[in-house]
């Protein structure tokens, strides 16, 4: 068992006729995943880029090849487009990949959302990974190993360095979630919280939060209600400066709120193991789960 | 991204949000021209891309053009330190000369995104001219919100809400309403991050003025809003952020001593952290991103070891789509172009790392190596110390 995707998935990739979309489709396809093909208005309809099939619109590509999750490379100012055509085509989970998607188009379409059967991960996300099952995203696949530990970020390297530091020690993942780093996303700490901890196969949670928002804060009070695993969690950005995004548009400490100090506390208080410094991620669940 | 606020009152303008009749100016004489030409009391106020003016002696009261020439000279060129400015202030280079308005009441409208509902919020406050935040803690029962539909904007019920909210009636009731919308509305069409009317003021006879203007824009919104990006002001900016931002990088100066450079934003936080752990102090953020390519390596080594604070680089790679080879082909193309003036640890991890290890240690430069970040911080701190 896993959560969210599995060897079944099949994955359809919107913008697979640009440079990012076209070569992680194919190492997506190399790690095992199932790839049906792809979307790029203008440049489908019978015709293959790279071996996969190419369609001009997501519902055709639907109707053809019942794809069950939409993988997103579509360049920012059209991205938010992108989500709602997924969503439009009735594809359960779609997992958007792209950097610098405007606000107000995330407010848009994650309302869109509202009314849709779509689960939307992301966007500013390396993707969702069950390992040995299915690799949707940018993650390096070899990093991984399959095992008990779901973990779920914020994050992209810094999720690449905690699955480094678990792997090392032995301790495989059920699923790997980032959740993305957009002040406006699609899927919560809270929503993976409850999928993990209704997954039979987890018997740990890894979470990686940062400064900026409530998100963590809304995640400790969901742990502290309703999670009986055992949550280890690290928060970065403990040295960064109030005002400055720190790359990720949604990691700011705006209004003396959404430091790094409030949500360890919440999450200490919820009964989550923290983790000081992010050299020790591996080995303080190692020493959680008895390894 | 920030804008002055002369730049802002003009976009309010375009938008029909009344503001006081003003201009702004380069020199003392420009701002005597402007003040004739007003006449009567001017204001004189510093533009700088911080909050706290007036207390830092930015913003001056002017009897008449004479005066205002006078107050200009004093206040063009003085370093204004506030609050929010770095420590040794920020350099005025223009002044905003603005008609005096006789001020009945101040009150306090602004618009931005609220990240736990997922949508715009309009927050109105009784407590004109006070910081919103000191308020919220305060006295929130002088605050009125109202949420925006996600796709439907604000309603004029709404609108109206938040003006008897204000205790509003009559005439600048009205104006308020229409306020508001026109302020939502500028807020939507120029992918604002923060609309901030601090005061909003109702004149003694009657009007209702925007008396201050803060504008920030979504920085993913800026390849679409070429107008508004043409409005950046490089010299408000730090010259080495404002040096990565044309290579793409994410850099951000700090105090400390220990360069850090690193892929991945939350990783780049982590590197921060652990840095401080081991007893140090980073000298920066920098993300190379994803995707670096070694161009960019280049220009990120190079901008690091540029800032005469750092006296040792930490790079922290955990290689994804950015792959170790590449990141060790521009470290090596860095170091032989500039000299290995600073000590530099190399921590990376991921695709390629074993090409990437050997790539470094065949080109003979005096790297130090580190088996993971919590040993290339250490070695990095003490390497710092000297």
């Amino acid at each position: 068992m896993s959560i969210l995707v599995d060897r079944t998935t099949r994955v359809l990739v919107q913008g697979i006729t640009g440079r990012e979309g076209a070569f992680h489709a194919a190492r997506c396809r190399e790690y095992g995943t199932i790839v049906v093909g792809g979307v790029t208005p203008g440049k489908g309809g019978g015709t293959t880029h790279e071996g996969f099939p190419v369609w001009n619109t997501v519902a055709e590509a639907v109707a053809s090849e019942g794809a069950t999750c939409a993988l997103i490379f579509v360049p920012p100012t059209a991205a938010a487009d992108a989500i709602m055509e997924a969503a439009a085509a009735e594809i359960p989970l779609i997992v958007c990949i792209t950097e610098g998607i405007p606000v107000a188009d995330m407010v848009r379409a994650k309302h869109y959302l509202a009314g849709t059967k779509s689960r939307l991960i992301g966007p500013n996300c390396p993707g969702v990974i069950t390992p040995d099952q299915a690799k949707i995203g940018i993650m390096p696949g070899h990093i991984h190993k399959a095992g008990p530990v779901g973990v779920v970020s914020r994050s992209g390297t810094l999720t690449y360095e905690v699955v480094g530091q678990l792997s090392g020690r032995g301790i495989g993942q059920s699923t790997c979630v980032g959740i993305g780093g957009d002040p406006v996303n699609g899927t919560s700490f809270v929503d993976l919280l409850r999928l993990f901890n209704d997954d039979p196969e987890t018997r740990a949670i890894m979470m990686i939060g940062e400064i900026g928002g409530t998100a963590e804060e809304e995640a400790a009070a969901f742990i502290k209600a309703k999670v009986d695993k055992p949550v280890v969690a690290f928060i970065c950005g403990q040295t960064a400066p109030p005002g400055r995004r720190m790359g990720h548009a949604g990691a700011i400490i705006a209004g003396g709120r959404g430091t790094a100090a409030e949500k360890m506390r919440a999450l200490e208080d919820a009964g989550a193991t923290l983790v000081r410094s992010p050299a020790d991620m591996g080995a303080t669940m190692a020493k959680v789960i008895g390894r | 991204m920030k804008i002055h606020e002369y730049q802002a009152k003009a976009l309010l303008r375009e938008f029909g949000v009344p503001v006081p009749a003003g201009d702004v100016a380069t020199t003392p004489a420009e701002a005597r021209a402007v003040a004739s030409r007003l006449g009567g009391r001017v204001v004189v106020k510093a533009q700088v891309h911080a909050g706290g003016r007036g207390k830092a002696g930015g913003i001056k009261v002017a009897d008449d053009a004479a005066a205002a020439e006078r107050v200009a000279k004093q206040i063009l060129g003085m370093k204004l330190k506030t609050p929010q400015t770095p420590p040794d202030g920020i350099l005025v280079r223009s002044v905003l000369v603005e008609e005096g308005s006789a001020v009945d009441r101040e009150l306090y409208l602004s618009i931005t995104l609220d990240r736990a509902r997922a949508t715009h919020v309009v927050l109105a406050s009784l407590a004109g001219g006070m910081d919103i935040e000191e308020v919220a803690a305060r006295t929130p029962e002088r605050i009125f919100r109202e949420w925006a539909h996600p796709a439907l904007g604000i309603q004029d019920f709404q609108a109206r809400r938040l003006a008897y909210g204000l205790g509003l009636a009559g005439e600048p009731f009205k104006q308020t309403v229409g306020l508001i919308r026109s302020l939502f509305a500028l807020y939507l069409a120029h992918d604002c991050s923060l609309v901030e009317i601090n005061p909003l003021v109702v004149t003694k006879d009657g009007r209702v003025l925007a008396l201050d203007a803060k504008l920030n824009f979504d920085d993913n919104a800026l390849m679409r809003r070429k107008e508004i990006a043409a409005l950046r002001d490089v010299n408000e900016e730090d010259p080495l952020d404002v040096e990565a931002s044309k290579y793409g990088l994410n850099y951000i100066k700090l105090d400390g001593n220990v360069g850090c450079m690193v892929n991945g934003a939350g990783l780049a936080m982590a590197t921060m952290d652990i840095v401080k752990l081991a007893g140090g102090e980073p000298a920066n953020f920098l993300d190379v991103g994803g995707g670096a390519s070694p161009e960019q390596i280049e220009n990120a080594f190079r901008i690091l070891s540029s800032d005469p604070s750092v006296k040792a680089v930490f790079i922290n790679v955990f290689g994804g789509i950015l792959r170790c080879d590449r990141l060790a082909a521009g470290v090596i193309a860095a170091v032989q172009k500039l000299g290995l003036r600073l000590p530099v640890v190399v921590r990376m991890e991921g695709t390629n790392v074993e090409e990437g290890r050997r790539m470094l240690a065949e080109s003979g430069l005096a790297l130090t190596n580190a088996d993971d970040m919590g040993d290339g911080a250490k070695k990095a701190v003490a390497l710092a110390r000297g």
